[in-house]
């Protein structure tokens, strides 16, 4: 299908879903797609890295989660601006992807996963330890973030906000993706010995994109912490980094609407398993479907759904 | 700090670290000579724990449920393996993880709904419930002392088992070179299967001694799954003896770190920084010592791979 | 222009180059042969920077480039291609093409404009292919190919970074005599602009191309020397080539 017309498709239905939903006075499904439109953004960066970086991170909910914090922390010391507390979110993403990044792209294959995994739980540690911020409990938010002139506590213009975010996010990545830098990156996944042999030198562009990718996280971290007006420290654990990554092979690993599709199909299969409002932590019994549906996809559709879609290499 | 909490705090180390070494035993056999990430590792301690709960409840007695938790475990891990893990030791790591994964989902909730939501009693056996008198007139737990011995028994038994029989040489053959060893012939489905089944053994053997102290309850496997990775990242994955070494590295580093730090902390920093400072430094204790070991040595301190 | 002093490399107890001394001039064909297992592949993997040395110098072009990171050397000049092919199979010959020459020209950290856009890139692609004979292949993948067109990108993207010497380890490797006889007249289509460091076990094509031969083994190089003097070596024939020319 012409990616124009996807992107049209996608981006029109989008647009009208919430007013749909008002005039069925389905109010609560605005604030569900809401969520997913953040889990979209969240997947998408890690299916950067992931999918495109070929670098299998399995900490990426540290990102996430810092940003949130971040927009948390600041919200309870009084900050409440998101021209400071959001760009705050995604500079200490970046700032932690380019420490975390710099130790663990020195080191291959499992070790690499496990790694990533490792500094991830560290961060979950010093967060849960902080004791101010609400240790195990974690934050609530006094209110959404402010700054705008209109008051963000408004579904609807909740709604559009992160919509319009997401879509500058995801072009900025399609544009990326299309570049001189994409192109190294996805030649670094495909034989990085061959990437170095042509004179790149590898560990900047992976570190690189790391980086970027960590950055986007953030900002769907800030984003999050306001979808709820909470953060708890289980934005950073690592089933969180494991759903991440479930929502992009679902969706499709290395496909551009991967992230998206992803999050779309595992957060309304939680809503229709579960079958009540998703609020807080996951409800009993859903995750049963859900592991087998993606054991399924794992074995025998490795290319995800986005990935069904897409014309056949010749 | 006195002397018998160091003591205390010392065997306490001992006995998780050779706890942990019962995981990570089995964990870096399958990673090494299959060369797959299986998370679904800490399910099977899991379900060791909740069998060894129900058939000691059901028989009365520990140590007649204890074979049988550990057969009963076995046999779950060679059907899981028959029927899913073999079909993931072609396929490259993502999908093992994402794939294993979804075991971990799908055991969680097969375990709730058998068993619910509440987490399991097991009693430690009668004549292991009270303490015991250490030379030097301290008291220490029967049962973790037990525990200890238990550990130190395996280790032993493992020892021999890898280095002087038949089957360990095999073992370690393809642990270090799997190609070479089909090449030479060794029936490699075989082998997988028999390292998977002793491996799960191995993890209903942990979760079975841990369980009385502590919860038998869903997601006890995750917690002690990432610990077992770090000590074979430690260790150097493949390697019997790195996962010995690396185990009894984080049982000490992790028990000494969450006993003393906070008390040397409470010293040194007034009380609001090291009620903060001390939990958070203990707990990621063990990560720094990961980052440190792969620093100097990126393949872990004995990497069985040539 | 590259010159190689007293390297030497052990793996454990094995010492896989023992103080080898090499050099290559410009516009020369320089053949190393020998055995398998002499160590012929870890002294590429030396030169290209893969693997560092025990000790020992490298020079190229006046710089010592013994310390030197593996991909400064590339853009130093020092091209190589490897026994086992190692190209980007799922990308197109053109894609592959085009992102080694896009390698050394002008920076990757580009964000916002279109590779797609860029014609020089995909002109400059399209003249190497034509170099070695792959402009029917352009938009074939990679992984398609044939086994000696696979080959012969695995030349042209070393060719495509311009160096000024290149590594060719086994080129011929598993490829047909109409083949062989393609990357034979590539390599001597290519050694006015670039210095070629040749290993390869192809007799044939070794003596055909061969400005010099270096014979390695077990570590060491025993004899250097242009290929009629090296025919009638007496050490060489009784380490290596006696049964070749017996033949």
């Amino acid at each position: 299908m012409n990616k124009v017309l996807t992107t049209g498709i996608i981006l029109g239905v989008a647009i009208v879903f919430p007013l749909v939903m008002h005039v069925l006075d389905q109010a609560f499904y605005i604030s569900f797609a809401t969520r997913i439109l953040i889990y979209a953004m969240a997947a998408a960066s890690l299916n950067l890295v992931l999918g495109y970086g070929g670098m299998v991170s399995f900490g990426h909910a540290a990102f996430f989660g810092a940003g949130a914090y971040i927009v948390g922390i600041l919200a309870f010391e009084g900050v409440t601006s998101l021209w400071v507390s959001w760009p705050a979110a995604i500079a200490v993403a970046a700032l932690a992807a380019l420490a975390i990044g710099a130790i663990s792209l020195r080191t291959r294959g499992v070790y690499f996963i496990m790694i990533t995994l490792a500094f991830a739980q560290m961060m979950y540690y010093v967060f849960v330890s902080m004791k101010a911020y609400g240790g195990d409990d974690g934050l609530s938010l006094p209110s959404r973030s402010t700054g705008l002139g209109i008051s963000l506590s408004n579904d609807f213009a909740w709604y559009y906000l992160v919509l319009a975010l997401l879509m500058i996010i995801l072009y900025l990545l399609h544009r990326l993706l299309a570049s001189r830098f994409g192109r190294v990156i996805e030649a670094i996944r495909e034989n990085e010995t061959r990437a170095t042999a042509v004179g790149y030198p590898v560990f900047r562009y992976k570190l690189l994109c790391f980086v970027i990718s960590g950055a986007i996280a953030g900002l769907a971290g800030a984003l999050i912490a306001n979808q709820t007006s909470y953060v708890g420290p289980a934005l950073l654990h690592w089933v969180q980094s494991g759903t991440l990554m479930i929502m992009v092979i679902l969706g499709g690993v290395g496909r551009f609407w991967g992230g998206p599709v992803g999050a779309v199909v595992l957060l309304a299969l939680e809503e229709l398993f579960s079958g009540s409002p998703l609020l807080g932590p996951y409800s009993l019994h859903w995750q049963l479907p859900v592991g087998i549906i993606l054991l399924a996809v794992v074995m025998f559709a490795p290319q995800g759904i986005a990935g069904a879609f897409a014309k056949k290499p010749q | 700090m006195t002397g018998i909490l160091f003591l205390e705090q010392s065997l306490n180390s001992l006995q998780f670290g050779l706890m942990l070494f019962l995981l990570a035993a089995g964990l870096t056999l399958v990673f090494g000579i299959m060369d797959m990430i299986n998370l679904a590792h800490g399910s099977l301690y899991m379900i060791g724990a909740y069998l060894m709960a129900s058939i000691a409840q059901a028989t009365g007695s520990f140590w007649m449920a204890l074979p049988l938790a550990l057969i009963a475990t076995a046999i779950v891990g060679v059907l899981l393996e028959i029927s899913l893990l073999r079909r993931l030791y072609e396929r490259d790591h993502l999908t093992q993880v994402l794939a294993t994964f979804a075991v971990i989902l799908i055991a969680n909730e097969g375990v709730r709904i058998i068993w619910g939501n509440q987490s399991l009693m097991l009693n430690a056996p009668a004549g292991l419930t009270g303490p015991v008198t250490l030379p030097g007139g301290m008291q220490y737990a029967s049962y973790r002392l037990a525990i200890i011995a238990v550990g130190v028994a395996v280790a032993v038994l493992l020892y021999l088992l890898v280095t002087k029989t038949r089957m360990g040489m095999l073992v370690r053959a393809g642990a270090s070179n799997r190609e070479m060893a089909i090449a030479m012939g060794v029936n490699i489905r075989r082998l997988f299967t028999i390292v998977f089944a002793t491996g799960a053994a191995l993890c209903a053997l942990a979760g079975a001694m841990l369980g009385p102290i502590l919860a038998v309850q869903v997601g006890m496997g995750e917690n002690i799954l990432i610990l077992a990775f770090v000590v074979i990242v430690i260790g150097g994955i493949g390697s019997i003896r790195g996962a010995l070494v690396g185990a009894l590295l984080v049982g000490l580093v992790d028990t000494m770190g969450r006993a003393l730090l906070p008390i040397a902390f409470a010293k040194m920093f007034p009380p609001q920084v090291a009620s903060n400072l001390g939990p958070a430094l203990s707990s990621i204790l063990i990560y720094v010592l990961m980052a440190a070991v792969l620093f100097f040595r990126p393949q872990g301190l004995f990497p069985a791979r040539g | 222009m590259l010159s190689l002093k007293n390297l030497s490399k052990r793996f454990g107890g094995v010492v896989a180059v023992d103080r080898v001394d090499l050099d290559v001039a410009a516009g020369e064909v320089h053949a190393l042969i020998g055995p398998n297992g002499a160590g012929k592949t870890t002294l590429i993997h030396q030169i290209s920077g893969s693997i560092a040395s025990d000790s020992g110098e490298m020079h190229f072009c006046d710089r010592n480039i013994t310390q030197m990171r593996p991909h400064d050397r590339v853009r130093a000049g020092l091209a190589r291609s490897y026994q086992i092919t190692s190209i980007f199979r799922r990308f197109t010959v053109l894609d592959n093409l085009a992102l080694a020459v896009q390698a050394r020209s002008g920076t990757s950290f580009s964000f916002w404009k279109p590779v797609a856009r860029e014609n020089a890139l995909f002109d400059e692609a399209r003249s190497i292919a034509a170099q070695v004979g792959l402009s029917e292949k352009l938009d074939a993948t990679a992984a398609t190919l044939a086994h000696g067109e696979q080959r012969s990108l695995e030349v042209a993207l070393a060719l495509a970074t311009r160096p000024k010497l290149v590594l060719l380890d086994e080129p011929m490797a598993g490829m047909g005599p109409e083949e062989s006889k393609r990357m034979i007249e590539l390599i001597k289509r290519i050694r006015a602009q670039v210095a070629v460091l040749l290993v390869e076990h192809d007799m044939d094509a070794v003596f055909r191309l061969a400005d010099r031969i270096s014979v390695m083994v077990n570590g060491r190089l025993i004899a250097t020397d242009r290929p009629e003097k090296i025919k009638m070596n007496a050490e060489v024939r009784k380490a290596y080539l006696g049964d070749e020319l017996a033949a």
